[in-house]
């Protein structure tokens, strides 16, 4: 039993502090918020601290099979505390200049950490949900947090009834797995998958409920809606939230039930990923054209990202997934990017969110143009910079599977997709600014963020260690 | 003597109806919530009529998780609801339309 707690430290660690952390909120009057932001840092440090210590390096079972430690798990579960940690970072100055700062925010962060990392170590259909209402929860309270803004409530709204919609989705393609064979763990789902024969009609149904619950948690067109809205109605250090850490446990979620669980069910799900992800590439790339809301064209960007991860997964070999976790870490780390660019160029009382606010960056800012330019060339996939090793090693995987046409869709919405990022370089360099007005930002923001532009460039140089890290995961 | 079967009919209507609900529903936001406990309550009646006829139990402590984070989305939901209402003075979903594109 002791053992087997082992397994679970990081967790247990996290849930002990994130209480502590409320506890010290609600009890100490301060309203400077710094002790509360120091501490939810150090929680996330200590977290991943323990992930690297305890990195496990073969399959592990615990607590009745409900958990799983494996290497997937542990690399995907350090990158979302870290990620997180760099989200809090660029929060908190936002946080501080819209008056929005509240301990609420890093403690519903960090139980959103918390669900996210449940999610991706989850191994049981019961575990898999609960981490994913701590995160869903978690996150609707954080739409909302601007309380006074009619925008960021509404946002709260649609989020919670579709990601509601899309929990009763899930569960409802859950309670027929368990029907049909008659358990909650995914070890003794696919064991009963691998005895079928022909086709099991049930199986089939509960599988489509479940691939649709995945679809809404992802953003994938036709389950797209919410995406823009939150994006755009959230307080900025949401939606930099929302853009990153959960995306890498969505693509853990759906790692673990499609194929940890269903993987003999392979060529039934790949249809239903092929139809979403040619939908999602199309959707958001075409939309994103006419959006003047730069928040509102990265929920559009971010759904064809999806379409593009998704790709990955279809391919359904061992490297395929492996390109996917690739494309799913570095794509969180573009987002947080951009997102953060967004929060660098507001200022008080100012939201920098139009697509008018980036004229003339070049000339206000070289450097932070030149941050942004490498920001969107990464999105748009241009080599060397990382986001073009993630298409690629995504498309390769694709042809090497025989999908061939799918690959040129893929390639060719690429292409429709990088006139709008090129479109904001164009912006920055070419056009006359609105505003003169100097960049208000901290010392300690404007490094975190020139260190995660130049990461894109670094990794994009060379990508095989994240790579190999991906490759390990799977093997 | 019910069968599964019925079970799952009866759940597989009330999914239905909640779906529908959430869809057709342009009027007011509190149905929306409502068509949501319904939507989870249907999944429950699933998980108990299969526990029930497969004999066993994991179902039913399924059904209880379900219950409790149940509560929890009722919470949070209305405390947005309250919110929306203060910020809009109208809970009709028609209106829930300031951002476009």
């Amino acid at each position: 039993m002791t053992s087997e707690l082992t397994f679970l430290i990081p967790e247990i660690v996290l849930f002990v502090l994130t209480c502590i952390i409320l506890l010290v909120d609600t009890i100490g009057s301060s309203e400077d918020k710094s002790f509360i932001y120091w501490l939810s840092q150090s929680t996330l440090i200590v977290t991943v601290v323990l992930l690297v210590f305890l990195c496990p390096d073969s399959t592990t079972h615990a607590m009745s099979m409900n958990f799983v430690s494996d290497p997937m798990g542990a690399i995907l579960k350090i990158f979302i505390c870290a990620y997180t940690s760099v989200v809090f970072f660029y929060s908190y100055d936002y946080l501080k200049e819209h008056e929005l700062i509240r301990g609420e925010y890093f403690v519903l962060g960090l139980f959103a950490v918390l669900g996210m990392m449940v999610m991706v170590s989850a191994y049981s259909l019961l575990t898999i949900y609960l981490g994913l209402e701590l995160l869903s929860l978690s996150l609707y309270a954080m739409v909302a947090m601007n309380r006074d803004s009619q925008s960021a409530t509404e946002a709260a709204m649609k989020y919670f009834v579709l990601g509601a919609l899309a929990s009763g989705m899930l569960l409802y393609g859950i309670s027929m797995l368990y029907g049909v064979s008659g358990a909650i763990d995914l070890a003794s789902l696919s064991a009963y998958i691998s005895q079928q024969t022909g086709n099991n009609i049930l199986l089939i149904f509960g599988l489509v409920f479940v691939v649709v619950g995945i679809a809404f948690k992802l953003g994938a067109v036709p389950f797209h809606m919410w995406v823009p809205d939150v994006y755009q109605g959230a307080p900025t250090s949401v939606t930099l939230f929302i853009g990153s850490a959960p995306k890498i446990a969505a693509f853990g979620m759906a790692i673990r039930l499609l194929v940890d669980g269903m993987e003999g069910l392979v060529d039934s799900w790949q249809g239903m990923l092929i139809i979403l992800a040619v939908l999602s590439m199309a959707a958001g790339n075409i939309i994103a054209i006419s959006q003047t809301n730069i928040k509102r064209m990265l929920a559009y960007s971010t759904i064809a990202h999806i379409g593009f991860l998704l790709l990955g997964i279809i391919s359904g070999s061992q490297s395929g997934y492996a390109g996917s976790m690739f494309y799913v870490l570095t794509y969180a780390l573009m987002s947080m990017g951009a997102f953060g660019m967004v929060i660098l160029l507001g200022r008080k009382g100012y939201e920098a969110d139009t697509l008018d606010d980036f004229k003339g960056l070049a000339v206000r800012s070289p450097w932070f143009a030149f941050i942004m330019l490498i920001l969107m060339f990464s999105m748009a996939g241009v080599p060397p910079l990382v986001g073009f090793w993630g298409k690629w090693f995504v498309i390769k995987e694709i042809i090497a599977m025989g999908h061939i046409s799918l690959a040129a869709i893929a390639v060719l919405f690429s292409v429709i997709g990088a006139y709008y990022y090129l479109r904001i370089v164009k912006l920055m360099y070419f056009d006359k600014a609105d505003q003169m007005t100097a960049i208000k930002a901290g010392q300690g923001m404007r490094f975190v963020l020139s260190i995660n532009g130049l990461a894109l460039l670094a990794l994009g140089f060379m990508p095989g260690m994240l790579m190999a890290l991906c490759l390990g995961a799977f093997a | 003597m019910l069968v599964l079967s019925d079970f799952l009919i009866l759940a597989a209507i009330l999914f239905c109806i909640s779906v529908a609900g959430i869809f057709i529903n342009r009027k007011n936001v509190i149905i929306l919530l409502m068509c949501i406990e319904l939507m989870l309550l249907s999944v429950n009646l699933n998980f108990v009529a299969f526990s029930h006829f497969l004999g066993d139990i994991g179902g039913q402590v399924f059904v209880f998780f379900i219950l409790t984070v149940a509560a929890a989305e009722a919470a949070i939901g209305l405390a947005i609801l309250v919110v929306l209402f203060r910020n809009r003075n109208t809970i009709n979903v028609a209106d829930l339309n300031s951002m476009k594109g």
